[in-house]
């Protein structure tokens, strides 16, 4: 089937269209991040002449402590994010593989939690880290983060590990091992590619938790990077090279984990031909 | 809690009642060691906050230690609905509007979006789904800088440039973030450039998951490219479209990140939704029992909206 040319060319249009409107602003916001003491709004003209420059970046990192905000993001995205893949794992293989009684109300029960926007809950979550003593430290946070995001990470995998077949555990059966081998032995490695979708999912969410990291951070040496960042735009407001340096530097993990994942990610038919013969 | 493995039913009883209930213990002790921190988590972070949440919203609670946070009825929702300022009723109207505006632009471009890349002769696919995809990776602070960036007030702010400076559109550079309409619409405008992307991936995933057969077949019949759209793409896209719909209304219904790093609800709280104004009430004014029963109401909305769809939706698996 051939599609005349001027149909192609006008489609072609159309998405390169939209494939700009979402590229210029990345492309200006990069720009302007290589221009010298921008103390006012830098023109446009000078945006578009700049010459690229890392200046500015090796300027940011050093100042207002960056590199150290840096650090403590990456001390709880990795913490968080393992914390959370090991127990919506444990959670998800409870839930797909064990019957129990109760099981199909305490399934509900987290239905029912996920369809409330977890925002609302941030007051009482706050005051319950208040009553543990553990604001201002990274504990508290960990909690949060971990507690408030098993129903979410558990209902994603929990699919995914109902669609392994039984017949894998028997050769662990056999070899007379109990739940616990087949969960390491089968399930985990089995749903890897679904466990590192999460991951990512999991890293992006911490890395830009802003709202939560605000509340229960109040000591300034242990801020993460959104809030740095958030300050560091009150602080420098009208000084975009700078602030779009810093931006690029945080963004910089997550894009690079999407970049290297980019061809594991789930796509529906994972599973096909799992068991042969 | 220690359970009999071996021994007889206690006498005077259903002995099948018991062996029913020794069953289940048995099944709980098997399954506890890999649901009990999960379950404890969600009961201690997510359920226990939301009883408190309804407690709270019917206290005048203070954050002092040794606050006595006496009940006071419904004061808290009342004051809500009597403030001078209509704060809570601009939010629910904000809120209706983020919907009314955001969802249909955002469906329709990624549709039209997806379908196009799909096209058969269309190259290069994963290329544009990844720059479609951008905007997502990015963080919502980072790109509430480029947008307030790109709309910022005065002649060098870029759409003013290009609209004031190079257009002559307007007679003066507007001043986006400090009147209603305008800030709303650059609110509106960040959040459909930063989520786009997600609908045009999911819809081309349901497109390529359409089996290639139902199109050969088609053809075998004499329907062309547009007959097929509509009789096999558009049918088979059902399930995927309204699936799409429930979470644009959900993620419309509930800006904060939209809101909070673009104007922080301002100019004068007109632009506030309900989880800024929640947010703001309580951590920067310290209204936790105004906050709460915000929340409540919130929550309670959210619920009815979603309740009857995720049912629907629950089984099913989606990126």
């Amino acid at each position: 089937m051939k599609t005349k040319w001027p149909i192609q060319l006008l489609v072609y249009a159309i998405i390169a269209l939209g494939a700009l409107s979402f590229l210029f602003p990345f492309v200006y916001m990069i720009l302007t991040s290589f221009i010298k003491g921008a103390y006012s709004l830098p023109r446009p003209k000078e945006v578009f002449s700049v010459v690229p420059d890392l200046y500015n970046y090796k300027l940011v990192w050093s100042k207002n402590n960056f590199a150290r905000y840096f650090l403590n993001s990456s001390v709880v995205t990795l913490v968080a994010m393992t914390g959370s893949l090991f127990l919506g794992c444990l959670t998800a293989y409870g839930f797909a593989r064990f019957t129990f009684p109760g099981k199909e109300f305490l399934f509900r029960t987290f239905l029912l939690t996920m369809m409330i926007p977890g925002v609302i809950n941030i007051i009482p979550q706050f005051l319950i880290v208040k009553s543990l003593g553990l604001v201002d430290t990274y504990g508290g946070l960990w909690l949060i983060y971990i507690g408030g995001g098993v129903v979410g990470s558990a209902f994603f995998l929990r699919g995914f590990f109902q669609s392994i077949p039984k017949e894998y555990e028997e050769s662990v059966l056999i070899d007379g091992g109990g739940n616990w081998r087949i969960f390491w032995n089968i399930y985990l490695p089995q749903s890897m590619p679904a466990i590192a979708t999460l991951a990512i999912f999991s890293f992006q969410g911490t890395w830009e938790e802003y709202f939560t990291a605000l509340v229960i951070i109040k000591d300034e040496a242990m801020r993460t990077l959104p809030i740095a960042l958030l300050m560091f735009n009150d602080k420098y407001a009208t000084n975009y090279s700078w602030i779009f340096a810093a931006s690029i530097i945080a963004l910089l993990p997550t894009v690079l984990l999407y970049i290297l994942f980019q061809k594991r990610f789930v796509q529906s038919g994972f599973n096909e031909g799992g068991v042969k013969g | 809690m220690s359970i009999p493995m071996t021994g007889q039913p206690v006498p005077g009883r259903d002995p099948r009642a018991g062996s029913k209930l020794k069953k289940g213990l048995k099944q709980w002790m098997a399954v506890l060691p890999f649901i009990f921190l999960g379950v404890a988590g969600t009961a201690v972070f997510v359920i226990y906050p939301m009883i408190r949440n309804i407690v709270i919203s019917f206290q005048d609670y203070s954050i002092m230690p040794g606050a006595n946070n006496p009940f006071v009825g419904f004061d808290n929702y009342v004051s809500a609905f009597t403030d001078p300022n209509n704060k809570v009723l601009m939010a629910i109207r904000n809120t209706f509007l983020n919907v009314a505006v955001t969802v249909p632009v955002n469906w329709l471009l990624a549709i039209v979006f997806a379908v196009l890349i799909n096209l058969h002769f269309v190259k290069h696919k994963i290329v544009f789904r990844t720059v479609y995809y951008l905007p997502i990776i990015t963080s919502w602070i980072v790109v509430a800088f480029l947008f307030r960036f790109l709309f910022a007030g005065g002649e060098y702010g870029l759409i003013n440039y290009i609209l004031y400076k190079q257009l002559g559109l307007f007679s003066e550079p507007i001043n986006f973030l400090s009147n209603y309409w305008s800030a709303m619409v650059v609110i509106w405008l960040f959040h459909i450039w930063k989520t786009v992307g997600w609908g045009v991936v999911i819809y081309l995933a349901a497109l390529q998951g359409i089996s290639k057969e139902y199109y050969e077949a088609a053809a075998i019949d004499g329907a062309n490219g547009t007959k097929q759209f509509w009789s096999i793409t558009v049918p088979m896209l059902g399930p995927v479209t309204a699936f799409v719909l429930i979470n644009l209304v959900n993620g419309a219904f509930n800006f904060f990140p939209q809101v909070y790093f673009i104007t922080r609800g301002g100019p004068m709280d007109q632009t506030q939704t309900l989880p800024s104004l929640m947010y703001l009430q309580a951590f920067k004014n310290f209204n936790f029992g105004y906050a709460s029963a915000v929340a409540v109401m919130m929550g309670i909305a959210v619920f009815a909206l979603t309740y009857t769809q995720m049912k629907k939706f629950g089984n099913q698996r989606f990126l």
